[in-house]
């Protein structure tokens, strides 16, 4: 269904671009490339891709300012390439509007997960009613969450938690955004909440909490909600 | 002020006995001072000498043959003192930083054999499989392909973990280290990590014991994951197969502790194996920097143990390593970290 996509990767080394050019032509991915901001920006407005993939680290213009250029218009996903795998860096990138990361060395299999998971977001029916993951199932319109067809109790902040997180499956969410979004602006630092009740969800949600399936942590950045 | 004390001698001892005395000043002077001042003490000390103890006192006037060629030779004396005392000193401080370069060399020499295996090794590996795939003179079976990508596949991740392990020991060594401390939860991070490893530790025995009521940590969550992942691999590289390791973290149980946000409680992670050990004259050294054991099986770079030392410094805390009395080893760590129960938050 996602074949065919047209893919703009915007990055000055020329390996990367080898590598991903025959990496995503094998998988039927149509691909552009650009090797700098000024041509990146100039081509995504010609062919308005369908994904970009962005190198933070452009020769002539910082990727976080390329980033917020494209997203004044640019509303499909954008995946961010990085060698600079600060967690400051990468949290940045994703107030900024991207979708994910990945940190080079990079494994492509890897890659080509997180573009069909930021490409199925995009046709994603919004007001479907009822979504199912693993043994899940969480009927929106009722608010009730079930686990191998039995009513699962969850108090209020879960079940906010849980349906950002299916609502977003697939991209990383970062501590800041999921705190606003579920407990409010003024919580925006208190990581604590988010900590104890991902635990909780998890206990609730995950065959094994401490080996969790679903709800993935993504090492001081935030969690990333996978259903495989 | 030696010549002044002499002063109320000079009626009874002679004035040659004065220039002795005057010539052990400036020679003591002369170990302590540059060469200027050294000098300078010289000819005033020789001043000082004709001045107030050369007959007739109080003139720079000399009467006698004899006195005149003491006065120069007092001089000349000092001078050579001095001068000679100088250069002793000028040697000495060569040889110190001729020492210091020396171990600098060592460390420097120690660094490149490591890392010039540690980095080479992957890198033959990679460019001779594909060399060997390549290769129109011979034709490799499928399934010896295979093997050579895999190879080619280890070499890169064991690249990729040596550039790791230096980058991060040159950001401890430019200081830009500075923890970036947020709360912990210290399961979800040991288990992580263990997935992560997961590879590593297929023929190990993993026990993590952590209890369910585990508060949460204010500590730096990326360095504690460098931290464990370091520990953890070690003990998976150097323990035999089927070794147990365990995972503890302790704190203070009493669960019901008058909860203070501001008070820094300890807690201690501690990573037990049941291997080998190690040797004792050894165990001192092993968070330096570049230090492998004697006997040490080949592969690594001496920098994994030394990062965590570093790690968990910048947060404050302290690790230790002991031999346990019935095989293998601890590693323990411990830091002073705020805490904060779990109960207290999910009961809002």
């Amino acid at each position: 269904m996602n074949n065919f996509a047209e893919i703009l990767i915007i990055d000055d080394e020329v390996q990367i671009r080898k590598l991903l050019e025959i990496t995503l032509n094998s998988n039927d991915y149509k691909t552009i490339f650009a090797v700098n901001a000024k041509e990146g920006l100039m081509m995504a407005a010609n062919h308005q891709p369908d994904l970009i993939i962005l190198d933070l680290g452009l020769p002539d213009e910082d990727g976080q300012i390329v980033l917020k250029r494209l997203r004044e218009w640019y509303k499909n996903p954008i995946l961010i390439l990085t060698v600079k795998n600060t967690e400051d860096e990468i949290v940045k990138a994703l107030d900024n509007g991207a979708n994910d990361y990945l940190t080079k060395p990079f494994r492509t299999q890897e890659l080509l997960a997180r573009i069909r998971a930021a490409l199925r977001n995009l046709t994603l029916n919004e007001n479907e009613p009822i979504i199912e993951f693993g043994e899940v199932s969480i009927d929106f319109t009722s608010r009730i969450v079930r686990l191998k067809n039995e009513i699962l109790k969850l108090t209020t902040t879960e079940y906010n938690l849980l349906s950002i997180f299916v609502k977003n499956e697939g991209r990383v969410l970062t501590h800041h955004y999921l705190l606003k979004q579920v407990w409010g602006n003024s919580y925006s630092d208190q990581t604590q909440y988010l900590r104890v009740f991902v635990a909780q969800l998890r206990k609730k949600i995950e065959e094994d909490p401490n080996r969790p399936q679903f709800i993935i942590t993504e090492s001081g950045v935030g969690y990333r909600f996978n259903t495989g | 002020m030696v010549a002044s004390m002499c002063l109320f001698t000079r009626d009874y001892l002679d004035h040659k006995v004065v220039g002795y005395l005057l010539l052990v000043v400036v020679s003591l002077l002369a170990m302590f001072l540059d060469i200027l001042p050294v000098l300078l003490s010289a000819v005033l000390s020789a001043l000082i000498l004709n001045f107030f103890f050369i007959k007739p006192y109080y003139t720079f006037h000399i009467n006698n043959a004899e006195d005149s060629l003491l006065l120069f030779l007092f001089f000349l004396i000092a001078l050579i003192n001095g001068v000679l005392t100088h250069k002793i000193r000028k040697a000495e401080k060569i040889l110190q930083i001729k020492e210091v370069r020396v171990n600098t060399m060592k460390l420097y020499n120690a660094l490149l054999d490591s890392l010039s295996h540690e980095l080479r090794t992957p890198i033959s590996t990679i460019m001779g499989a594909i060399d060997t795939i390549q290769s129109n003179t011979v034709t490799i079976s499928e399934m010896n392909k295979q093997k050579l990508y895999s190879e080619i596949e280890k070499a890169s991740l064991r690249l990729n973990h040596q550039v790791e392990n230096l980058l991060n020991m040159s950001r401890l060594e430019s200081g830009v280290v500075q923890p970036k401390m947020d709360w912990c939860d210290l399961g979800e991070l040991i288990y992580n990590v263990l997935d992560h490893l997961k590879d590593d530790l297929q023929f190990h025995k993993i026990v993590v014991d952590i209890d369910e009521n585990l508060p949460l940590f204010k500590l730096d969550y990326g360095l504690m994951e460098q931290i464990i992942y370091n520990l953890v691999f070690n003990a998976s590289q150097y323990t035999p197969k089927g070794a147990k390791i365990e995972i503890k973290v302790d704190y203070n149980t009493d669960v019901d502790f008058e909860y203070n946000p501001e008070k820094l409680l300890p807690c201690v992670i501690s990573i037990v194996d049941d291997g080998n050990g190690f040797p004792e004259d050894e165990i001192d050294k092993v968070f330096d920097k570049f230090y492998r054991l004697q006997n040490s099986k080949t592969g690594g770079t001496g920098l994994g143990l030394s990062i965590v030392k570093g790690f968990v410094e910048a947060q404050n805390g302290n690790v230790t390593v002991e031999n346990r009395e019935e095989g293998g080893s601890v590693f323990r760590l411990s830091f002073p970290a705020l805490v904060i129960n779990k109960k207290d938050i999910s009961n809002e």
